[in-house]
């Protein structure tokens, strides 16, 4: 790369630092103000569990945690992650290796056929489980604000998958709301 | 079945889903090599069109390009199932996805840059984009590489078949019903995109492939044609594959194209493909035109079926063209028929080419053919689901086009939907109001154990167990999302009572696999497991001697199971790794090896089409019950009852799957998804107005496995894969048009088709009011 640049007409890139919560690693680096996070993610930092499948925001392939919210990588200005909290599907595994209650009801539930959606999809799920989390709930009662199945359709709607028919997936975080096992 | 299974029939998640499910599968979009380059093509501006010249020389002179090629840089052949398609297009240019040149640079925002620097000068043509049109006399020649095989300049392909007497039984007949219908261009939009990274090595001349392919050993021997190489120099691995549906059957330009870039470079190369280029440059299924006319005699039975096809080919022939192979089955043996003719032909136009996709055509002709029983039904003025059971095809009947099933679950798959889904119930519920419901019934019949249609349907495997009693499968075949090889390792630890998590399957690397076709037609588990299974069958007669020697029993009876070779007499047991070091390291010292070739006992057909294609066949119908809103012409797809003839159930969570993935793919063709295309171009290559359905809008899927035991296949098992979304469009079709009595003859049945048919109806019934009145 650094050849290129050389020969290259003299293009004065400016470039930004920039410095964030990589999966619980505070992290820093130099990029282009039209650096898109996701290629930040899998290029530079070499994280490739999330997935491109259009560069559009159409998929959510790309989709990855900013502050516990889910967002599309893909159409997110790697600029604007600055001082934020980042986490990508690498950083939902256990430090052991051992799956996150949201990958293993994935993997359960048969809904992981080619998997190229599922990484969005986990994540998608996990703010979901995030936004549930963080409501207001009194220790000890019971709950009954599960998101229902509808709702869970909803969320996923911009997460698209070609394999799966995603009734599957849809199970999957069903199950996971009603173990309330996360 | 006399023993007990305790692996086979179990809910077991894909093998590798905890791989997937962290982000650690290296697709091929995750691969990178040392000092790699990024490819990427140049394709026409125009679908039709004189190509004056090609100016690369700035292209070249752009810092961090390694290397621009056009078609006079290379000395290749022509691709493609007919050697009608070349890598990189000279002279003229005939469709839109036409790749003029390719770059290799440093990165993929240099590569781009050099294409916008490549200078074309195309004199633009009118071009052909309709079949009408292209078989015209006056029409010019669009693909001139198979110029001369058939009477119209711009055939493809043709297709003719034939049983029965067609007059007798058309004179026969009480009603005859005849009918037209378009059928869409649909695309896979798997949602990886398309992607190969190839790597010549310049010292041993050498090729590396990182390809999706889902035919490795026909794909190295393509790919060694069109690069004028020898197809053991070709390495073919397949990187985890982020869906297939039929996409990757054929070889594509890009491949060849990368190949080249790396020869020249010397380098590694990678070219991806962007969604949008996805959408206008990968193949689609079969856009065509079905005109069917049936009858059916005063009892009710069906008498003939006459069948005139015509397919848009596109500019370049694929396997696409060969989808009628499939289609005539469904219209000469769907249902018993005493007199078939079929016709179908393939035409160049200037529009995209086709390629295959999940169902093979077979969800065209299904849709034709169930909608145009319910036509017959209803002019016959018997039930609908009453003449489906009384045709419906029968164990032991061997068709007219000489396709044999052994077993044949047709009329449990019909009773079951008609009885689950309250069809005779629903049919005549209430149409008034703003929100009608409608139920609608097909069924579908399809290959279940492969289908001859290369030298051989066979499957290879090589079976090892190792000193510390884990087990390797080497198998052929491949798996492309399906979930082959959870089946193949579910196989294995039945047999040889190994538990799932020591036993590993190898199945990405033609340089080690044994040879197999490949992923299609619904094949894997069936040819492949029966191909594992003899493997075992081989290896335990190994196993058997050596544990009976050690034992000092005599005995030649064992079963397997702990990790331990039992004696059935005795009960005196041996572990499994014992006796497999035994072998390795005690006279005669052998290995605890075995391999096998399955050949399925399917025929290859002969030259009318005629003979038992597949070594076995799945049957399914669907009963769909619809809600149309007929204020906004939205169709809600409610509930879709699902049986299956599926021989056996191996894996119900890994079924399950299939059918439900196939049903919403079945889903957008009836209702959302089509490729629109103008003069040649694709109009919406994009997510956004390509309509795929989301989560929202799966509908309640119930689904029933009929369990009919194929003794050809695997514990009795049968090909799933395509089955599912074959019937779908038809049954919801036929819901529809019971919900609102009108006729639908095209694919997607968009809100916009719903509305003006409505419309069309009430100005009709309002000037027959008003003629009324005067
Ligand atoms: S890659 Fe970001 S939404 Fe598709
Ligand atoms: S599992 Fe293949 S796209 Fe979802």
């Amino acid at each position: 790369m650094k050849k290129q640049l050389k020969k290259n007409k003299p293009k004065i890139e400016v470039l930004h630092e920039i410095s964030f919560t990589l999966n619980e690693k505070q992290v820093s680096c130099k990029i282009k103000a039209s650096t898109i996070l996701l290629d930040l993610i899998r290029d530079v930092f070499e994280l490739k569990g999330t997935k491109p499948g259009c560069h559009e925001g159409e998929c959510g392939a790309c989709t990855v945690l900013v502050n516990d919210a889910p967002v599309n990588s893909c159409l997110f200005l790697a600029v604007n992650a600055n001082g934020k909290n980042i986490t990508t599907i690498e950083g939902l595994t256990n430090h052991d290796g051992s799956l996150h209650p949201v990958q293993e009801s994935l993997v359960n539930n048969g809904a992981v056929q080619c998997g190229f959606c599922t990484s969005g999809m986990a994540m998608s799920i996990k703010a979901m489980v995030n936004h549930f989390e963080n409501s207001h709930h009194v220790p000890g009662e019971i709950r009954n604000d599960f998101p229902t199945r509808d709702e869970i359709k909803k969320f996923l709607e911009g997460n698209l998958c070609r394999c799966t028919g995603y009734v599957k997936i849809v199970d999957a975080a069903e199950k996971l709301f009603a173990k309330e096992e996360f | 079945m006399k023993k007990e299974l305790k692996v086979i029939g179990k809910p077991i998640p894909k093998h590798d889903a905890n791989i997937r499910a962290t982000g650690k599968a290296v697709y091929g979009h995750d691969i990178v090599m040392p000092d790699m380059l990024y490819g990427a093509i140049l394709r026409t501006e125009h679908p039709s069109a004189i190509i004056e010249s090609i100016d690369v020389s700035e292209a070249k002179k752009l810092a961090g390009v390694h290397c621009v090629i056009t078609a006079e840089d290379v000395d290749v052949n022509n691709i493609g199932y007919k050697r009608d398609h070349p890598i990189l297009k000279t002279g003229e240019a005939n469709c839109t996805r036409d790749e003029i040149a390719a770059v290799a640079a440093d990165t993929k925002e240099i590569a781009q840059q050099a294409l916008k620097l490549i200078k074309v000068k195309y004199k633009v043509r009118k071009g052909i984009y309709d079949v009408q049109e292209a078989l015209k006399k006056s029409a010019p020649q669009i693909n001139k590489f198979i110029s001369g095989k058939f009477e119209n300049k711009n055939t493809a392909e043709i297709f003719h078949y034939e049983h029965g007497n067609l007059e007798e039984e058309k004179k026969r007949s009480k009603h005859i019903v005849t009918r037209k219908f378009t059928l869409p261009r649909m695309t896979h939009a798997c949602m990886a995109t398309s992607n190969i990274t190839a790597s010549f090595n310049l010292i041993d001349k050498k090729l590396l492939l990182y390809s999706s392919t889902q035919v490795p050993f026909l794909y190295q021997r393509d790919m060694a044609h069109a690069l004028k190489m020898n197809p053991s120099d070709i390495r073919v691995i397949q990187p985890v594959i982020g869906g297939g549906f039929g996409s990757k059957l054929d070889m594509h330009p890009f491949e060849p194209i990368c190949a080249l870039l790396s020869i020249k470079t010397g380098k590694p190369v990678q070219i991806l493909y962007t969604r949008e280029e996805e959408f206008i440059a990968s193949p689609i299924r079969q856009p065509m035109e079905i005109e069917l006319t049936a009858g059916v005699d005063k009892a009710g039975n069906f008498t003939f079926r006459e069948i005139n096809i015509v397919k848009d080919n596109g500019a370049y022939t694929s396997w696409g063209a060969t989808t009628p192979f499939v289609i005539m089955q469904a219209f000469s043996s769907l249902y018993k028929v005493n007199a078939v003719k079929f016709d179908a032909m393939a035409v160049y136009t200037n529009n995209v080419f086709a390629g295959s996709f999940r169902g093979y055509g077979n969800p065209q002709a299904t849709f034709a053919l169930e909608r145009v029983i319910d036509l017959l039904a209803d002019e016959l003025g018997i039930d609908k689901a009453e003449i489906r059971l009384q045709n419906a095809n029968r164990k032991g009947e061997t068709t007219g086009q000489g396709l044999h099933f052994e077993t044949c679950g047709l009329v449990e798959c019909l009773e079951n939907v008609i009885s689950k889904s309250h069809y005779n119930k629903k049919k005549s519920i209430n149409k008034e109001g703003r929100f009608k419901k409608g139920i609608g019934l097909a069924s579908m019949l399809h290959v279940g154990g492969g289908a001859k249609i290369y030298r051989s349907d066979g499957c290879g495997t090589i079976l090892k167990i190792d000193p510390y009693g884990y087990c390797t499968i080497i198998t052929g075949s491949n798996e492309i999302g399906q979930g082959s090889e959870t089946v193949l390792a579910m196989i294995a630890s039945e047999e040889l009572g190994i538990e799932l998590k020591k036993i590993k399957v190898i199945n990405t690397d033609t340089d080690v696999k044994p040879w197999d076709v490949g992923v299609h037609a619904s094949r894997t588990s069936f040819v492949a497991g029966n191909s594992l299974l003899g493997a075992i069958k081989i290896l335990k007669e190994k196993l058997n001697k050596k544990a009976s020697a050690l034992l000092k029993s005599g005995d030649s009876e064992f079963e397997y199971s702990d990790n331990k070779i039992i004696s059935v007499k005795s009960n005196d047991s041996i572990a499994l790794d014992k006796v497999v070091r035994e072998m390795h390291f005690s006279e005669p010292n052998e290995l605890a090896i075995a391999d096998y070739f399955y050949e399925p006992s399917s025929k290859f057909q002969d030259k009318d089409f005629k003979g038992n294609v597949s070594g076995t066949y799945a049957f399914a119908s669907q009963a769909i019950e619809v809600e149309v809103d007929t204020y906004t012409g939205n169709v809600k797809v409610l509930d879709v009852y699902v049986a299956q003839d599926v021989g056996r159930v191996l894996n119900p969570l890994l079924l399950d799957g299939q059918i439900e993935g196939g049903i919403l793919q079945g889903v957008g063709y009836a209702l959302t998804e089509e490729l629109l295309m103008h003069e040649g171009k694709i109009l919406n290559p994009n997510f956004h107005n390509y309509k795929m359905l989301t989560a929202s809008d799966i509908p309640n899927i119930h689904f029933s496995p009929v369990e009919t035991f194929d003794k050809e296949g695997p514990y009795g098992a049968k090909g799933v894969g395509e089955a599912p979304l074959i019937p779908t469009a038809a049954a919801i079709a036929n819901a529809i048009c019971n919900a609102l009595d009108l006729e639908f003859l095209d694919l997607p049945i968009t809100p916009e088709k719903v509305l003006k048919a409505i419309s069309l109806r009430n100005t009709k019934n309002n000037s027959k009011i008003n003629s009324h009145s005067l």
